[in-house]
């Protein structure tokens, strides 16, 4: 493989400028809630001039002066000269879209150009000249309530008390304590004084130890990492300790240093650990401990997709060559409680822990796809003059990564969806004597082994009457059918349901629920809705945490084992033989609930030999396609459940009729995932069974 | 290039095929497509298959498919013992596994010394076979492993 190096960098730096971006928008975000968090500013501004960076390397110049104007902006806001208020978050918010634009059109490779962003960088010189008249007329007036503590030109003074405590190595490998003073007091005032109480008698002194310590008071402008940085090449070979002195007169709260930890934490307990000041009761928040801070906590390292697989893939196997171990001890008639089965056991615990740790790798936060979320909320609220109010929660809830490149489509919809429909405009809220702002809350949460999302709006929720009509006027339901108001709400997943009526701008674009139902069914997931009628509407999408495995339904026909899709599978049944009626010679269909399902033998239709087995002594499983279609898949019967870990055939074959993938099963042979969809659609050319679809089993 | 035998190359260059027995004949695959050689076990049968697809096995965690020689071949064929041989093949990106019965021998040969496939009108000669090899009075045919898959246009919709 040839690869551009300069390419990989590329693709590094705007990879690492999704990440800033998300971080700025979230940073935002938290500031527009109200948050007065020096750190998220912090964050905010440097996700900002980390982008400014890299586009300087690569030379994308107007990306660059946007990022600056930007910087500039958010820099007066850190430094306390620009109040953050909602006109100015609003902007910062624009800009942010802004800025993700021009990233974006960069990684495309178009041309980007400040014509984009220049309104913006007007609004931008129109703050800070304003904010200068504004600064000017304060000054003018002195009289006004007491200012906040004037700015000072750079960053203030603050005092910080270090202790040094070289160890013999340090002198050792020659260095020398005076130039490390030195170089203290280059960053700023420096008090110096020698600790030698620990100097034993001259007799007793042993030329290579070391009994020396000093403690340095340094007034500086620096930060902790400054300082941090002299003792970069020493500090496996000393005890640093480093906390900063308070400035009474700076932090009124007057509380007591926080003691930083130092970063070559004494190992061996030396004497200098006694001298420290006291564990801090209420510890000063410095800006400087809480970036010290951050560096620690996102330790991360970028791995390539491929690696982790190959392990997901190791791990796998290592699981069914355990199975298969097991089994065999099993077969060897050793006891359960012998040695060599205990040990097995063991074994397995640990392998299950290995596995879940493996795939715990690929788990992510879904907070990737919630950042996109407000704006898009943003976009819609403008778009439809409606005021829609994001919150989210749960962005935590960590789901396997190609759950997560999944579920943004159809979660964009769904959010489209609510404000769109589910929010009413702003008039007829106030008519109903709601909020004038509608709120869309995005939820997601861990429940049993599955991911929950939820997308909940306030609005006016479902208009069953309409829907209903809707569903007669399509010839999706009965005119005289008896719904549920459950049953009525879920009408809008059926295909066709979406009419040209609904199409608008924004959640038309030919795409219906139905679209957002069949791309969560086909990563095994599910989605209804509830609705309470004026109070709101909430869709509910279930998903599993991963798409490597899969819930499936163990059955036998003809000898062969089958995978069928749990999802899939609506209800499993006993035929009777007189509900069952012959179509023509090769289809039947069953008598169900007042409807007709047509009837599949699995056997039959992949081909296994002949299958003698009567329909009635046969287990039928009520299966739905992606499509919405059902039928009847007979099998000779259930073996049970269980998660199995899906196998590519095409990989070393090629695609196969009826079946989806394959796995392995604890014996170590493979078993085939069925295709539900390929066997149902095989029913659906003989039969007019959207008639019998029977609506009150869609879901 | 793929992995699999190129015997168009005119070069002498030094070949190592390892030679395996089908019935009463003999063929042969270049070393270097050769992954490894296990021995047979029961596989699960893929729906509509051609016949030479015996099935697929769980190859250390991967689905790999077999392949009859002796059917794709058109050669007589019984059901397979545990005496049966599998040898898995790289073709491509793909892994395959070649039911034979028995491995025979490995080949060092230089590459004059193949001889031409006689012009008969057999299509499983031509589609496989290469050239024929003489090597100690027995007759070893040269096999290419392209075609023995069957092709992704084939499969049903």
């Amino acid at each position: 493989m040839a690869a551009d190096p300069m390419a990989e960098i590329r693709e590094v730096f705007f990879q690492e400028c999704e990440e800033q971006l998300g971080e700025l928008e979230s940073g935002l975000l938290q500031m527009e809630n109200g948050s007065k968090d020096a750190e998220t500013v912090n964050a905010v501004f440097r996700a900002v001039h980390s982008i400014k960076g890299g586009a300087g390397i690569f030379a994308l110049d107007a990306l660059v002066r946007f990022a600056h104007v930007f910087e500039t902006t958010l820099d007066a806001i850190r430094g306390g000269r620009l109040a953050a208020d909602p006109p100015i978050m609003a902007l910062l918010l624009r800009a942010a879209d802004a800025l993700m634009d021009l990233v974006r059109a960069a990684r495309q490779g178009e041309p980007i150009s400040d014509t984009q962003t220049q309104d913006l960088v007007a609004e931008f010189n129109a703050l800070a000249a304003g904010k200068a008249a504004a600064h000017a007329k304060a000054e003018a007036k002195p009289a006004a309530p007491p200012p906040p503590p004037p700015a000072p030109s750079g960053p203030p003074k603050r005092s910080w008390v270090i202790r040094l405590t070289p160890k013999p190595p340090l002198y050792a490998k020659a260095n020398e304590t005076a130039l490390l003073l030195r170089e203290l007091s280059l960053l700023g005032e420096i008090e110096v004084e020698v600790d030698a109480s620990g100097l034993p008698d001259l007799a007793d002194i042993d030329p290579e130890a070391t009994y020396l310590s000093w403690n340095i008071v340094l007034s500086t402008d620096k930060d902790s990492a400054a300082i941090r940085g002299v003792f970069d090449f020493v500090e496996d070979d000393c005890d640093i300790e480093m906390f900063e002195q308070p400035d009474f007169s700076f932090f009124d709260g007057g509380s007591e240093p926080e003691a930083e930890a130092a970063p070559a934490a004494p190992a061996g307990g030396t004497e200098s650990n006694a001298p420290a000041p006291p564990a801090a009761p209420n510890p000063v928040e410095t800006m400087a401990a809480q970036a010290e801070n951050a560096s620690s906590v996102s330790q991360t390292i970028r791995v390539d997709l491929d690696r982790v697989d190959r392990m997901i893939d190791l791990v796998g196997e290592l699981v069914i060559t355990e199975a298969m171990l097991s089994q065999r001890v099993l077969e060897a008639g050793l006891a359960r409680t012998s040695a060599v089965a205990m040990a097995l056991e063991e074994l397995e615990a640990l392998t299950r822990e290995i596995q879940d740790s493996v795939m715990a790798i690929r788990a992510q936060p879904v907070r990737a796809v919630f950042q996109r979320m407000p704006r898009l909320v943003r976009e819609l609220a403008a778009h439809t003059g409606k005021q829609v109010r994001l919150v989210t929660e749960g962005e935590s809830t960590e789901v396997d990564k190609t759950v997560i490149e999944r579920i943004a489509d159809p979660l964009t919809h769904m959010i489209r969806n609510a404000i769109d429909h589910g929010l009413e405009s702003t008039e007829k809220r106030l008519a109903a004597g709601k909020s004038p702002e509608g709120q869309v809350r995005l939820t997601a949460l861990h429940r049993s082994g599955r991911i929950v999302i939820e997308v909940a709006d306030d609005g006016a929720g479902i208009n069953r009457a309409r829907v209903k009509q809707k569903a007669i006027e399509n010839g999706l339901i009965n005119p005289d059918a008896q719904l549920t108001d459950d049953e009525t709400d879920n009408l809008i997943f059926l295909p066709g349901f979406s009419t040209a009526s609904e199409i608008s701008d924004i959640s038309g674009r030919g795409v219906g629920m139905d679209v957002v139902r069949r791309s969560v069914q086909a990563m095994g997931g599910r989605i209804s809705i509830t609705s309470r009628p004026g109070l709101g509407s909430t869709f509910t999408l279930s998903l599993p945490l991963t798409l490597a495995v899969l819930d499936g339904m163990v059955v036998k026909t003809s000898d062969q084992t089958l995978i069928v899709p749990l999802a899939a599978v609506l209800e499993t049944l006993r035929p009777n033989m007189s509900d069952i009626h012959p179509l023509d010679n090769r289809t039947s269909v069953l008598a169900l609930r007042g409807g007709y399902v047509p009837m599949v033998d699995v056997a039959e239709a992949l081909e296994f030999g002949n299958h003698t087995t009567p329909p009635d002594q046969c287990v039928a499983l009520l299966v739905e396609s992606e499509g919405g279609n059902r039928a009847i898949l007979l099998v000779d019967e259930i073996q049970g459940q269980r998660q199995v870990v899906i196998k590519s055939i095409e990989a070393n074959y090629r695609a196969v009729y009826g079946i989806a993938a394959a796995t392995v099963m604890g014996d170590g042979h493979v078993a085939l995932i069925l295709d539900v969809d390929t066997i149902v659609s095989a029913t659906r050319d003989s039969g007019r069974t959207d008639f019998n679809r029977s609506i009150s089993q869609v879901f | 290039m793929g992995p699999a035998m190129d015997l168009d190359k005119t070069d002498a260059k030094i070949h190592e095929l390892i030679a395996f027995r089908v019935g009463k004949q003999e063929f042969s695959i270049n070393v270097t497509s050769v992954r490894e050689i296990r021995g047979w076990t029961s596989a699960t049968i893929l729906p509509k298959a051609p016949r030479y697809i015996r099935g697929v096995i769980n190859l250390r965690g991967a689905v790999l498919p077999i392949v009859d020689f002796a059917v794709r071949l058109g050669l007589p064929t019984a059901e397979p013992t545990a005496r049966n041989v599998i040898i898995v093949v790289q073709i491509e990106q793909k892994q395959i596994g070649l039911l034979v019965d028995a491995v025979s021998d490995i080949i060092t040969l230089n590459h004059n010394s193949i001889q031409p496939t006689p012009d008969v009108s057999s299509d499983a000669v031509s589609t496989f076979l290469r050239g024929l090899l003489p090597v100690d009075g027995r007759m070893i045919s040269l096999v290419s492993l392209d075609n023995v898959l069957p092709p992704e246009s084939a499969v049903a919709a």
